[in-house]
């Protein structure tokens, strides 16, 4: 299995992470084993077997809807590296969330 | 364009798809306990599960999937009777978890329908077919202000977590009007099922668009344009506004480039309300950059059709069979009923308690288009808060119908009411209006027929309309007397002279 540093860069980008050059080639062989590795499975014969949603035998896993106590705010942002007490603080962002 | 045809024709038809996202009415978030309250301050309603702190893990909330479930099953969806979530990989500040915990290839709902009719019967009835019906969660919301000069984003993430149900319908609209339409008959389904309430300006309901236009060719081949998204709407009415520009600025640049849906990427633009036009938007991820793969914190939803038929015994009156209902029960116009049934379903109660009351649903309606409305639009409020409750109303009706007063007094008498909270004879006494005895009327009616020979002779001579002045004069005798009242016994008083 041989990853394209292309196909690399683009996961990088995805995830954020910005390569130099030499690390982009260090971490296309690297992944393209990995990959490799996992890609054993595919000698197996499944024809016979059904689509796996989740390890675990167990099902319908529900809570009722009933409030419990939140954080207090001072605990919420405690860990954010910037905040005014209120708010967590980022750099600006402009545009669209991707949420939807 | 064809001068003999009198309707406006365009050369294209407009497709439109619309992606509704609303918030379910739950206490709290689709994961963890935190509060879905609306207004609280800001990053006072999360937890470790909403931040995304290691080591949380989310349980689904079962009221939030039960109310899911009755919005698809209301549309009219196939239900999987085996459904999962999966994480939707993407990076932004109001997302903690730096994923969103959605539905991708297994949603739990598939294929339903939602027709809309419009009463007044200028679109045709649309028939829109539903994709998917999917239960999500929100993010947390992020606020830039560039006027303050600061460069920092603020994010609140109080809403994170919140449960969504993301419903996505197929291209089948063909006007902005008939979405707008469309999209009232889905909000009013969805609040009338008490799933949300579908409150815009508290972000509990958001659409985004796609549209294009489809263009029949000279060779018979039909051309499509690149489907363009639009989001920021905030308003139905701003849907459809933004729906008119952009089937107009995509006509426009048709006509320039000639360019086709697949030459060039699909494009996401943001209305501007103030501006009224629609403004181009970075480029959206494609799908597959989403990365999605199976939530492994979540354990799949197993739905049985026993499960199916519970939800769909609770489930409610859809606001369409309201409306048949109020048609056929109370002989009101579909125009009438629609107007009911759109103010919600504690306004419809209060109208059939009305009607009940006096035994007819026409002057109910009236009553309540004319008077109840018109105040409520006037004065803000609720008809739960509405000060003159169906039984005073109808005791003011059976008054007026009994012909003690006519429907301008009734109307004082009313604003009486509503600002006292008397009850109708109660105002009636308050503002010094005696009601005549029939025995004094004809009394009064009489002295008025001997002091005004002329009028009585012009009646007596055929002129009808002549009983008019007589009810001037029966004013100025009495002012609470009920001028139909005056003139039926005047004419009849005359009529026994001859
Ligand atoms: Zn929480």
């Amino acid at each position: 299995m041989t990853l394209s540093q292309q196909e690399v860069a683009k996961v990088a980008a995805l995830a954020r992470l910005a390569l130099f050059d030499h690390e982009l080639a260090t971490m296309t062989s690297e992944l393209s084993n990995i990959v490799g590795f996992v890609s054993l499975l595919e000698e197996l014969d499944t024809t016979n077997v059904d689509p796996l949603a989740h390890p675990l035998d167990a099902e319908n896993v529900f809570r009722d809807d009933v409030p419990s106590p939140s954080l207090s705010t001072a605990e919420a942002l405690q860990s954010a590296p910037r905040h005014d007490g209120q708010y967590f603080l980022v750099p600006a962002v402009l545009g669209e969330s991707g949420a939807a | 364009m064809n001068a003999s045809t009198s309707e406006t024709q365009v050369p294209f038809t407009t497709i439109i798809g619309l992606e509704v996202h609303v918030q379910l009415q739950t206490l709290t978030k689709l994961f963890c306990g935190c509060s879905t309250a609306f207004g609280a301050p800001p990053n006072t309603q999360v937890c470790p599960v909403c931040l995304g702190l290691p080591g949380s893990l989310p349980v689904m909330n079962q009221r939030a999937f039960r109310l899911a479930l009755k919005a698809a099953l209301a549309l009219d969806c196939n239900i999987a009777s085996f459904t999962k979530w999966d994480r939707k990989n993407y990076f932004y500040p109001d997302l903690p978890k730096g994923y969103q915990i959605s539905q991708f290839d297994l949603p739990f709902s598939t294929d339903g329908t939602l027709e809309v009719i419009d009463p007044k019967g200028t679109i045709g009835p649309c028939r829109v077919g539903i994709v998917r019906v999917h239960l999500e969660e929100d993010a947390g919301k992020s606020m830039h202000d560039e006027t303050a000069g600061s460069g920092d984003t603020r994010i609140d993430l109080n809403r994170a977590g919140t449960p969504l149900c993301e419903i996505v319908t197929q291209p089948d609209l063909r006007s902005p009007q008939e979405a707008r339409l469309w999209l009232n008959e889905l909000k009013l389904l969805l609040v009338y099922l008490g799933v949300s309430d579908c409150n815009m300006q508290e972000g509990s309901l958001r659409v985004d668009a796609n549209v294009n236009l489809h263009i029949p060719q000279p060779d018979g081949r039909i051309a499509k344009t690149p489907i363009v998204e639009i989001k920021n709407m905030n308003s139905f009415r701003s849907v459809e506004r933004a729906l008119v520009y952009e089937t107009t600025r995509q006509w426009g640049v048709w006509q320039e480039t000639h360019a086709e849906m697949g030459k060039t990427p699909k494009q996401t633009r943001g209305w501007d309300d103030p501006a009224g036009v629609t403004r181009a938007q970075r480029h959206k991820e494609e799908s597959s950059d989403y990365r999605y793969f199976p939530e492994p914190d979540l354990v799949p939803v197993t739905v049985s059709s026993a499960q199916q038929a519970a939800v769909r015994s609770e489930m409610g009156e859809p606001p369409v069979r309201v409306r048949k209902g109020l048609e056929t029960r109370w002989k009101i116009s579909a125009y009438d009923a629609d107007v009911l049934v759109n103010q919600g379903r504690q306004l419809v109660d209060y109208f059939e308690e009305l009607a009940t009351l006096i035994g007819d649903g026409k002057i109910a309606s009236n009553w309540l288009q004319q008077d109840v409305l018109r105040t409520l639009n006037e004065r803000g409020g609720t008809i739960e808060d509405f000060p003159v409750r169906p039984a005073a109303l109808a005791e003011l009706i059976a008054r007026v119908n009994a012909g003690d007063f006519d429907t301008s007094r009734a109307r004082e008498i009313f604003s009486e009411m509503l600002a006292s909270g008397r009850s109708a004879a109660d105002a009636v006494l308050s503002m010094g209006i005696a009601v005549i005895g029939d025995d004094e009327l004809v009394a009064l009616c009489r002295d008025i027929l001997a002091a005004n020979p002329k009028i009585v002779a012009d009646v007596k001579g055929g002129k009808e309309q002549a009983a008019a002045g007589l009810i001037g004069h029966a004013k100025k005798k009495n002012p609470n007397i009920n001028p139909g009242k005056v003139r039926t016994i005047c004419i009849d008083l005359i009529r026994a002279m001859q």
